[in-house]
């Protein structure tokens, strides 16, 4: 019943995006930016094809050019010619693009479509609204798979089996920075988890961080893209390695490979969208009104049937369903499904933001000697 | 000395033969002989074999068959650095990166000659050469001529008794390429080295050689001192190749000892020293040289043949008038004759009779 | 005609002097080859020039504090950072009105940013109280001092105060001492503390392996541009596209290639043990340091080696050899003493060319080059499009354009850079 309900209410959404069309001041080019790859197609699937849909007079431009989205929406602010209308970005990224005054400030409540239940789009959001400029769309996150066959017969079911190289021999991979890597550290150190940003704070915290790293130092690997450690189990070059849940997923569930899923201590990250400073008015509407439609209950809940991360918005959680093709149940790959997130560790956005420079320098010099 | 290749010679090839594919002979057959300080050329057109005989020599290529021999020893495998043999290139072959002086110290200093040695020579073989101010120089600072003078420099320094010569004139302006033809003899005979010099330009050959071996497909046409090789070539090839040449063509009627009579193909007899003919009725090419054809009567025989020619055109060149006739339906029969008071000059049109005597006449192979 | 040369200038057909109509002729021609030229002149200002320019710029530009705290730069410049005491409460008020219009203009995030490149925290220190900014009142409301220190007590360091003065100046050299691991500190520039140091590390080591690969460059593309040089046409030509080949595939793909060749699981180790020359327990590390950036790089290079080498022994007759073998040389004497002398323009253009080149790479280094092959372009990458701090990119780009520059002059000094040919 409660399906039902969704679906008339965002056909009622669409009803008033199709107006908003009519009045002629929405642009009908859209310029997207994303990541590429299996993240881009599952936005496809589940809010660009409907929104054209709708919108049969609209046009969509796709930029896979997310992981460099600060430096070049710099460049065009710049330059003083933004080409992009909306963009996707990790937190991060978006907190530092808000910081810098590249990306708008949005009202959330106004800008954003309500749940189905009346509940206000900041209170479904929740805490996930960690910028004002910021709007999440999935929960994913950091974490670790092993590779069954070479953990014996006990498999890891802490985060510490990483630092554990008498149990657990072999290479593992890290992301090359120092986030989450530094905070796994001193949690295996000893560090109780809600105090380890105060002792990362520390020139000894960060020393003691960079000591337990390099306890395991000539045994990682260092990745930079996504898409390397899962290459790196498949080949059994490594034993572990961290890299994003849906990696993971799909390495498991869609390729087949002998990996495990190591929940412990999994990073939790953002992704969202934000909107480029300074858009001329009939570009913006047009991006608020797709904006508004993409980031809604339903449609939040439809993209988890094609990759395992979770809905940002409380209300799209019990409509997630089973993977499109695979039609495996989706819930329990979710990052944020109670069985995988009994410790997780929060990583803290505003504190990144202000010792990531000082952090990375301290971080790359300890990586180069 | 053409055929069978005598062991007593310094430089020999003893039937030797090459092919590069294993299909064709670039080389058939070659039997030679050189004496000790003879200057000997190799004469012939592009792919008759001459330049590939002297990559044997210096043991760039080796022969498919057969022995060279160097002064008795066989040298088939001695690599060219050993075979102690000075080489003059086409195109000259100075080191660009060194000094004129230290090209020529090159090969003193590969035999490991002490520094003041190496001087010594270095400064005798420029003034040799008349370049002795030169030796600073870098090959680029000198002109073709000086290049050339150099490049002799560096093969005769090390004392060779051998000096192999492709072509070095080849790049030249004439009148520097005649001087250099005397230079080069003038050495070769004042430090009575053996010379072997290849070339294309009949001319160098006869003026600059003992003997000249005329190839052509692969073979030795004839082997002979350059007079001999102008006045008595031993086939229709050579006295072809070597110098102006007027050829008419007929069967052989009368044959007596060292004279003979042809018949042309117009019905016409001439008089002819058989070389290449040896019976009666066997179809010959008759040879003439431009200069020794007579038109006046007085100065031939009595009983001699006499041929009908109609004046085609008259040239004056200088010193010589250049007369074209047709002859026996041929066009392009040439006769020269000395520009002297007394000389006539043929007028383009007129109706005159023709003759030489019978040893200037050559019947050649058909 | 010639008797004008005596009495006065000479003229042209139409009397005017001759030397101007020249000159208008020439001019003519002048303007004309300029025009030709023209397309080529602008791209290349426009696309390198003056990046390189605003380059130059960016790594000493500060512009940004004085721009959006006016009132506090001034205010400040009278404080003596090392007095132990905060600045006075004019220094405050400054502050809180250029905050309040900082705030207002969505600046204060920025300037807090670049701040945050020298002082970490500042950044939310200037992102928390931006957001009370906009309600300030500037008559009303007082004293700033306790006010300020009230809403973040970031306020009250005198650290924070300092770099705020530190860098007021329109103008820094801060980015470069950052670039050569060093600091503005209480007294002047010092070197950073010994576990932030690392950029001249990664120089040294950047041109160590860049001179490493364009050594293996060498020594792997002289065989083959000889034998490319000396080949008959036809075999040359297919041999050629081999050696060209690496140009048509993605740069990712060739290192991507790499790595499964060179992992521990990968294919050569794969077969060292099956041969036995490596135990399956013991496989050799060849991937992740700096041996496979060199290997991955030479490969990627090698082309830019060999096509000068061979353009330039393609010239060299072979009659060279020749005659010094005639002349009594051995074969290694001929190619050492004749022939090698004379590539050497050719080795001297590639080697230019692949060691400019490997100083630039980043992506390789970045996919094999583990933590002991990366090199300072990365670096450079990770300041452009992460940490967004391109004034220490541009000032670490501009010493390595510098070290490059002086390379070169000293190649020029040593080798001659007339002594080098492309073809």
């Amino acid at each position: 019943m409660k399906l039902t309900k969704t679906l008339l209410a965002t056909t009622a959404l669409a009803a008033t995006s199709g107006a908003a069309l009519a009045d002629g001041h929405m642009a009908n080019e859209l310029t997207l930016v994303s990541w590429g790859g299996a993240y881009q197609a599952s936005q496809v699937k589940a809010y660009v094809e409907p929104y054209l849909a709708m919108n049969p007079g609209v046009t969509v431009v796709w930029d896979e050019s997310s992981a460099e989205a600060t430096a070049k929406m710099r460049a065009m602010n710049e330059a003083g010619n933004v080409t992009w209308d909306l963009v996707d970005a990790v937190a991060s990224d978006a907190m530092r693009m808000c910081d810098e005054g590249l990306i708008e400030e949005l009202d959330h409540d106004a800008d954003l479509a309500a749940a189905p239940d009346g509940t206000s789009a900041s209170d479904d959001f929740g805490d996930l609204l960690v910028s004002d400029c910021f709007v999440p769309q999935i929960v994913y996150s950091t974490t670790f798979g092993y590779r069954t066959d070479m953990v014996g017969d006990t498999p890891p079911t802490s985060i510490c089996a990483i630092f554990d190289l008498d149990a657990y021999p072999g290479k593992r991979s890290l992301q090359k920075r120092p986030i989450d890597n530094m905070e796994w550290a001193l949690y295996c150190d000893g560090v109780a988890k809600d105090e380890i940003y105060d002792v990362l704070g520390t020139d000894e915290g960060v020393d003691r961080a960079l000591a337990k790293l390099g306890t395991i130092k000539d045994q990682v690997v260092w990745w930079t893209a996504g898409a390397e450690t899962p290459q790196l189990l498949a080949d059994g070059e490594v034993v572990f390695g961290s890299t994003f849940n849906g990696r993971l997923f799909s390495a498991i569930a869609e390729q087949g490979q002998p990996i495990g899923m190591l929940w412990d201590m999994q990073s939790f990250d953002l992704d969202g969208w934000v909107l480029p400073a300074g858009l001329p008015e009939d570009r913006k509407a047009r991006a608020m009104d797709f904006l508004k439609f993409a980031t809604d209950t339903q449609r939040l809940a439809d993209q988890a049937a094609y990759i395992s991360y979770g809905p940002a918005r409380a209300s799209s959680a019990p409509l997630v369903g089973k993977h499109a093709e695979l039609g495996i149940d989706m819930a329990p790959h979710m990052p944020t499904d109670p069985a995988n997130s009994g410790n997780v560790h929060v990583y803290d956005y505003e504190w990144w933001a202000d010792n990531r420079d000082d952090l990375d320098a301290k971080f790359q010099a300890w990586l180069a000697k | 000395m053409a055929d069978a290749a005598s062991n007593d010679g310094f430089v020999v090839f003893d039937r030797v033969q090459k092919s590069y594919d294993g299909v064709n002979l670039v080389v058939k057959d070659l039997n030679l002989s050189i004496a000790q300080g003879e200057f000997l050329t190799m004469l012939g057109p592009s792919g008759s074999g001459k330049t590939t005989c002297l990559m044997m020599l210096a043991g760039f290529e080796t022969a498919t068959h057969g022995d060279i021999r160097l002064d008795g020893r066989p040298i088939n495998n001695i690599p060219p650095h050993k075979r102690g043999i000075g080489m003059v290139f086409q195109n000259y072959a100075l080191f660009p990166h060194m000094t004129v002086a230290e090209n020529l110290a090159f090969p003193l200093e590969v035999r490991k000659l002490g520094k003041s040695e190496r001087e010594a020579k270095v400064k005798r073989a420029l003034e040799m050469v008349q370049m002795g101010e030169f030796g600073g120089r870098r090959p680029a600072q000198l002109s073709g001529g000086q290049q050339q003078r150099i490049a002799l420099a560096r093969a005769l320094v090390f004392e060779p008794e051998l000096v192999l010569m492709d072509e070095p004139l080849g790049a030249l302006d004439k009148q520097l390429r005649e001087h250099m033809q005397f230079e080069i003899t003038r050495l070769a005979h004042e430090l009575g080295i053996t010379t072997v010099y290849v070339t294309h330009d009949q001319t160098e050959a006869l003026t600059m050689s003992d003997n000249v071996a005329v190839f052509d497909d692969g073979r030795i046409q004839q082997l002979a001192p350059p007079a001999q090789l102008y006045e008595k070539p031993e086939n229709s090839f050579v006295a072809q190749f070597i110098g102006e040449n007027n050829t008419l063509e007929g069967v052989v009627t009368e044959l007596n000892g060292d004279t003979c009579v042809v018949r042309l193909d117009d019905g016409e007899e001439l008089d002819a020293t058989p070389v290449n003919v040896s019976k009666v009725g066997e179809r010959t090419k008759v040879s003439i040289r431009p200069e020794r054809v007579e038109f006046n009567k007085d100065r031939l025989h009595a009983d001699a043949h006499l041929l009908k020619a109609e004046v085609m055109e008259f040239i004056y060149m200088g010193d010589v008038f250049r007369t074209r006739l047709r002859v026996a339906g041929n066009d392009e029969f040439i006769i020269k004759s000395r520009n002297a008071p007394d000389q006539v000059r043929l007028e383009p049109g007129s109706q005159i009779e023709i003759g030489w005597l019978p040893q200037d006449c050559r019947a050649l192979d058909a | 005609m010639s008797d004008t040369t005596l009495d006065g200038p000479v003229l042209a057909a139409d009397g005017t002097p001759l030397k101007r109509s020249l000159a208008r002729a020439l001019r003519r021609q002048k303007l004309r080859a300029l025009m030709l030229i023209a397309p080529l002149l602008i791209f290349i200002l426009v696309t390198f020039i003056m990046p390189v320019a605003d380059m130059l710029f960016r790594s000493v530009e500060n512009g940004i504090v004085e721009d959006t705290l006016p009132r506090t730069v001034v205010a400040l410049a009278d404080w003596d950072a090392d007095s132990g005491e905060l600045p006075s409460e004019a220094v405050f008020a400054a502050m809180a009105a250029d905050l309040k219009d900082a705030a207002e203009a969505k600046t204060h995030t920025k300037v807090g940013s670049r701040l945050n490149y020298e002082n970490p925290g500042i950044s939310s220190l200037f992102r928390k109280t931006g957001r009370r900014a906009k309600k300030f009142d500037i008559e009303a409301d007082g004293p700033w001092k306790e006010q300020l220190i009230d809403i973040n007590d970031g306020w009250g360091e005198r650290e924070v105060w300092r770099t705020i003065q530190t860098y007021s100046p329109t103008y820094t050299a801060g980015y470069y001492l950052n670039a050569v691991d060093m600091q503005v500190g209480t007294d002047g520039a010092e070197m950073r503390p010994e576990d932030e140091r690392i950029y001249m590390l990664l120089l040294k080591r950047t041109l160590w392996m860049s001179l490493l690969i364009t050594f293996s460059c060498i020594l792997l593309g002289y065989p083959v541009a000889w034998i490319l040089a000396n080949l008959p046409m036809r075999q040359a030509n297919l041999l050629m596209i081999l050696v060209l080949l690496p140009f048509w595939t993605s740069l990712l793909v060739r290192t991507s290639a790499w790595k499964i060749l060179l992992q521990q699981q990968g294919v050569i180790n794969d077969i060292l043990v099956w041969i036995g020359l490596v135990a399956d327990d013991n496989r050799l590390v060849m991937i992740n340091n700096q041996f496979g950036t060199i290997v991955a790089m030479t490969h990627i290079l090698l082309p830019f080696m060999i096509l000068p080498m061979y353009s330039v022994m393609q010239t060299i007759p072979p009659s060279y050899l020749r005659a010094a073998k005639s002349l009594g040389a051995t074969d290694w004497t001929a190619f050492w003493r004749v022939y090698f002398p004379q590539t050497v323009p050719g080795i001297g253009a590639g080697s230019i060319l692949v060691f400019i080149l490997a100083i630039g790479y980043y992506i390789t280094p970045a996919l094999v080059g583990g933590t002991t092959g990366t090199f300072i372009s990365n670096r450079i990458a990770f300041h452009i499009s992460t940490s967004l701090n391109w004034g220490l990119a541009a000032a670490l780009g501009a010493i390595l354009l510098a070290v490059v520059l002086a390379l070169y002059w000293a190649y020029d000094k040593i080798v001659g850079i007339d002594n080098v040919k492309l073809g």
